[in-house]
């Protein structure tokens, strides 16, 4: 389900406002060293920074959404891939000067170690808790896409910004909303991924390709979608480790070929 | 195309004839490390050891003025590595080429080494056949067959289990630690009862822990690399209750490094490692070594890449004392045939015939101390020789 | 390379006209001979440098003319050098020449089968499927340790001298003289292929998918045929790379190798096969010197220069340079 927290905000991103951000993993990154410095200066509580990290990976992508990701949303995807890249290197390098290139540990609460037994079957409390979060963000998003005035505006921008703009919606606005909502989410995923998989400046290139196999399985722009996706990949990636080893690795990205070729747009998309 | 030949040699070969005048007063040393991408952090450990030593040495070695001078693969490159190593002998005119964080790297530049006459120091790379590719390389780091075969018989004759079960990274050193622990398990009579790899770049171990599971063995060995991975191992066998005592789990250090042991927490407890250095190893060499090293790196602890810069660098200032200055390659491995001294992770040499280091190997056990959980040395197998290399002999 | 509309209305004298080599280029190509006079010592980088230029024209060959989007690309270029390095290894065969013809149809062929996939999508999935693609063959290099030797690499490669009369040497003679003779050739026959009738087919195709089979134009397979001249051109750069190291490692088949080239020609700028070159050239100069000034850092450089490519130059900077030149001429 990390894969899921991860990917969700890239949804948003990427299939609401079709804008491919590979600096995705780099927002990540930067809610992750959020929590984990806010945690080691100042000895804020875990539960209290992930909506902080959320809030400073938002913050900061406003700021580059208004003076720099606003120039390309028309461009081409390779324009936007490689001005993202860019973006990442610079993150990478700029984390590396500040934080050292080290792992950045950090200490869970009591109350989310260990592991209960349920029903003869041992689950790990954080990654239960992580699935609880998962499901919470999807049922908050799907709510706040499908069902508020908000959501509205965020869809008739999407489709069709002129028309939006002519009927008087701040379409600018909405946009930056959106991406700084995107950013956040990465933000909030990075901040829970250090407890499994750990914080280091090449975080950021890390997990791009599997956040971004989950979105295209997914469907662009569905967060159903990235669910079922993060969902069927992760399930998918640990019973091919458990039942063929052999081939644990190939998996996924069979599993990614196979499923584009059937249906390019994911098994959600839309378009 | 001939006399545009002889003239670059020509060229090159006046270059070299500059710097050999000018390597009157100083050393150049050429670092080829990956100091970017993911293994930059053991890139920066084992810089940081050798600065630590040069500082100790107000920057001399074998009474000369050292000139460090760095290059970064980016990550395992072997062509990378292949280049840098040819423009350092050409272009700036190194006398020693060292550093190498990865395999491929070593591998890459090894022909080089033979070609320029260069010594080679590998302070980290780890897979036993790098010190066959060229007459010219020595080793200050490990090998990892040195640690885990002897580990392995180890682990049937004191540690007390006779079935374990093998989980690795599939990659090289993840498969030489699996055949060189399997193979000393096997020969003191215990029974591998299965044996997985992970992939090296996907840290959800759940599926591999179940799979141990099933097989129940007394014990399970797990060789990952060190960074993200070991707590997610860590997490993974205490989620399934495949903890010690029920169940004891070997490793190589990697697993739990004090980095690592720290976001553990208590599922590390009773982990029992293999490593050739142990930083928590009460000895006055060692202590003021860690000492030292926190003081220049704001309080970070050196771990075994530290060790080997530190080390390595020693080893080029003894061999240079050696051949009074003269920095030819082939006298230079002479000097350091068989050369002994004590360092901070205890007595180490190089043995003379394989130019591959011989070390104690340290079993230490996760214990609670003060509050805090680190690695105690248990046990100890002094002089241990690269197994491959001493069996081939 | 501006889109001028044809003098005369016989097409075969424009194409014609079009491929005819002009001052510049002849220019071009004997300062690429400059390395051995005055930078003897920066010859292994040279080599390296046109074994990637070449790579980043096999590159520019689907995206900047037929504009496939790739990111998997490393996967011809790798499977190129490591069928270069077996042959060595493995079978003992060290004669270059023949080398780069087997690497070369060897990937051509994969090329082939995989362009089957390629053609069924497009953007976004796209995209996906070349990257997995990518993946899955760098996975496949990882497990098979047996063949390939894994995360070690290859070693025992052994090329022989070519025309058993040069030997690759310390100083990168032989091996930039080979390289930049390949690149030539690679050259030509691209510049051959971009400036005939199946080139503008495939413009065709870049700009207007739906129109092509109205105007009778079997745009699928002029995709796969390109696609796999592509793949054939990166198998000779990957066997060129080994064949001047002696080595090959899983790096070779990386995501890396593959988005870096994409860089390259972004920075060059798409659709001209001068770009691919230009850019590959600036790209591992500056990484070069910025490696060589900051080890830790260089990394942040080629990520600014990126970012101002990207939204200054969008058609980089060939395609900057020609703008200027049209404004100002």
């Amino acid at each position: 389900m990390l894969l899921f927290v991860l990917s969700v905000g890239l949804s948003v991103t990427l299939g609401l406002m079709n804008f491919i951000n590979l600096a995705h993993g780099a927002f990540a990154m930067l809610g992750g060293y959020t929590a984990v410095w806010l945690m080691r200066q100042f000895g804020l509580p875990f539960l209290l920074t992930l909506p902080l990290a959320f809030l400073a990976a938002a913050a900061v992508s406003i700021l580059f959404e208004r003076t720099l990701f606003r120039r390309l949303y028309g461009a081409g995807e390779l324009n936007q891939v490689l001005f993202t890249i860019g973006l990442v290197f610079v993150a990478a390098a700029g984390a590396t000067f500040v934080f050292g290139t080290g792992q950045q540990p950090i200490v869970l609460p009591d109350w989310l170690r260990g592991s209960v037994e349920l029903f003869g079957l041992r689950f790990g409390i954080y990654r239960m808790f992580l699935i609880v979060v998962a499901l919470a963000i999807t049922g908050l998003l799907y709510f706040t896409l499908e069902r508020t005035r908000f959501g509205a505006q965020i869809r008739a921008a999407v489709d069709n910004q002129r028309v939006a703009q002519g009927l008087g919606l701040n379409v600018e606005r909405i946009f930056a909303i959106t991406f700084a909502l995107g950013s956040g989410l990465a933000g909030l995923g990075g901040a829970l991924a250090i407890e499994i998989v750990g914080l280091d400046p090449s975080f950021g290139f890390h997990f791009l390709v599997y956040v971004l196999i989950v979105v295209a399985v997914g469907g662009l722009g569905s967060v159903t979608g990235s669910f079922v996706g993060a969902a069927l990949l992760g399930i998918g990636d640990v019973a091919g480790k458990y039942f063929v080893p052999e081939i644990g690795s190939f998996l996924i990205y069979l599993l990614l070929v196979a499923i584009l070729l059937v249906r390019p747009m994911g098994l959600f998309g839309k378009r | 195309m001939f006399a545009k030949t002889t003239y670059a040699i020509a060229l090159a070969a006046g270059l070299s004839v500059s710097y050999q005048a000018l390597a009157q007063e100083t050393v150049k040393i050429g670092l080829i490390m990956a100091y970017s991408g993911p293994f930059a952090d053991t890139a920066n450990q084992m810089q940081a050891g050798i600065d630590l030593w040069l500082a100790e040495h107000d920057g001399m070695v074998g009474g000369k003025k050292v000139e460090l001078i760095k290059k970064d693969t980016g990550g395992p490159a072997a062509d990378v590595a292949q280049r840098l190593a040819q423009e350092l002998v050409v272009r700036d005119g190194v006398d020693i080429i060292a550093g190498f964080t990865l395999t491929p790297e070593a591998l890459g530049a090894a022909d080089i080494a033979t070609q320029g006459n260069k010594m080679m120091v590998v302070m980290n790379a780890a897979t036993s056949v790098i010190t066959e590719k060229s007459p010219l390389i020595v080793r200050t780091s490990l090998t990892i067959p040195q640690l885990n075969y002897a580990f392995g018989k180890w682990a049937v004759e004191k540690g007390g289990v006779n079935s374990a079960y093998t989980l690795v990274a599939d990659y090289g050193p993840g498969h030489d630690a699996e055949k060189a622990f399997a193979k000393g398990f096997t020969e003191a009579g215990g029974s591998i009862v299965g044996a997985d790899a992970s992939p090296v770049a996907n840290p959800d171990f759940s599926a591999f822990v179940q799979r141990i599971k099933d097989a129940n063995p007394q014990s399970v060995y797990i060789f990952i690399p060190g960074g993200a991975q070991p707590p997610a191992i860590g997490k993974a066998l205490s989620d399934r209750g495949l903890t010690p005592p029920d169940v004891k789990v070997f490793g190589q250090g990697e697993l739990t490094l004090p980095e690592a042991l720290e976001s553990m927490g208590d599922t590390a407890k009773g982990i029992i490692t293999t490593f050739h250095y142990t930083m928590e190893r009460d000895d006055p060499l060692n202590n003021e070594f860690v000492k030292a090293y926190r003081d220049a790196n704001n309080g970070r602890s050196p771990d075994i890449f530290s060790v080997g810069g530190f080390d390595g660098m020693h080893l080029i200032d003894e061999a240079l004392k050696k051949t009074g200055g003269d920095t030819d390659g082939a006298k230079l491995v002479e000097a350091a045939k068989g050369m002994a001294w004590d360092s901070p992770r205890g007595p180490i040499s190089i043995d003379p015939e394989t130019r591959e280091i011989v070390q104690t190997v340290w079993i230490r056990e996760v214990q609670e101390v003060d509050g805090k959980y680190q690695n105690v040395i248990i046990d100890q197998i002094p002089n241990v020789k690269d197994p491959l290399h001493g069996a081939a002999k | 390379m501006s889109a001028v509309a044809p003098a005369s209305s016989d097409p075969v004298a424009w194409l014609r006209r079009r491929s005819r080599l002009s001052v510049f280029e002849i220019v071009f190509w004997l300062s690429m001979l400059l390395p051995f006079f005055f930078f003897p010592t920066y010859l292994t980088l040279a080599s390296q440098v046109a074994i990637t230029a070449l790579f980043a024209i096999s590159v520019d060959l689907i995206l900047g003319y037929a504009g496939i989007v790739t990111l998997g690309h490393a996967m011809f270029f790798g499977l190129g050098a490591y069928v270069a390095g077996l042959l060595s290894a493995r079978l003992g065969w060290g004669e270059p020449i023949s080398g780069l013809f087997i690497a070369g149809a060897f990937a051509g062929l994969v090329g082939f089968v995989a362009s089957y996939l390629i053609v069924r999508v497009q953007h976004m999935a796209l995209l996906m499927v070349t990257l997995g693609l990518g993946f899955l063959t760098y996975e496949l290099a990882n497990a098979m340790t047996w063949l390939t030797g894994g995360t070690d690499g290859l070693s025992g490669v052994n090329t022989w001298p070519i025309f058993n009369h040069f030997r690759f040497d310390l100083w990168g003679y032989t091996a930039y003289s080979y390289s930049l003779v390949v690149l030539l050739l690679g050259f030509l026959i691209s510049r051959r292929i971009v400036n005939s009738s199946f080139g503008l087919a495939l413009r065709g195709i870049r700009e207007n998918v739906r129109r092509m089979p109205a105007i009778g134009s079997e745009h699928r397979w002029h995709l796969q045929k390109v696609y796999t001249i592509s793949a054939a051109m990166a198998g000779v750069a990957g066997a060129l790379l080994t064949q001047s190291t002696n080595t090959v490692a899983l790096e070779v088949l990386s995501f890396q190798r593959s988005a870096d080239v994409v860089v390259m020609l972004i920075l060059g700028g798409t659709g001209r096969l001068y770009g691919a070159i230009l850019g590959s050239i600036i790209f591992l100069l500056v990484r070069d010197q910025a490696a060589g000034l900051n080890p830790q850092y260089w990394y942040f450089w080629i990520g600014l220069l990126l970012m101002i490519v990207v939204l200054f130059l969008p058609k980089g900077i060939l395609g900057g340079l020609s703008r200027l030149v049209r404004r100002n001429g």
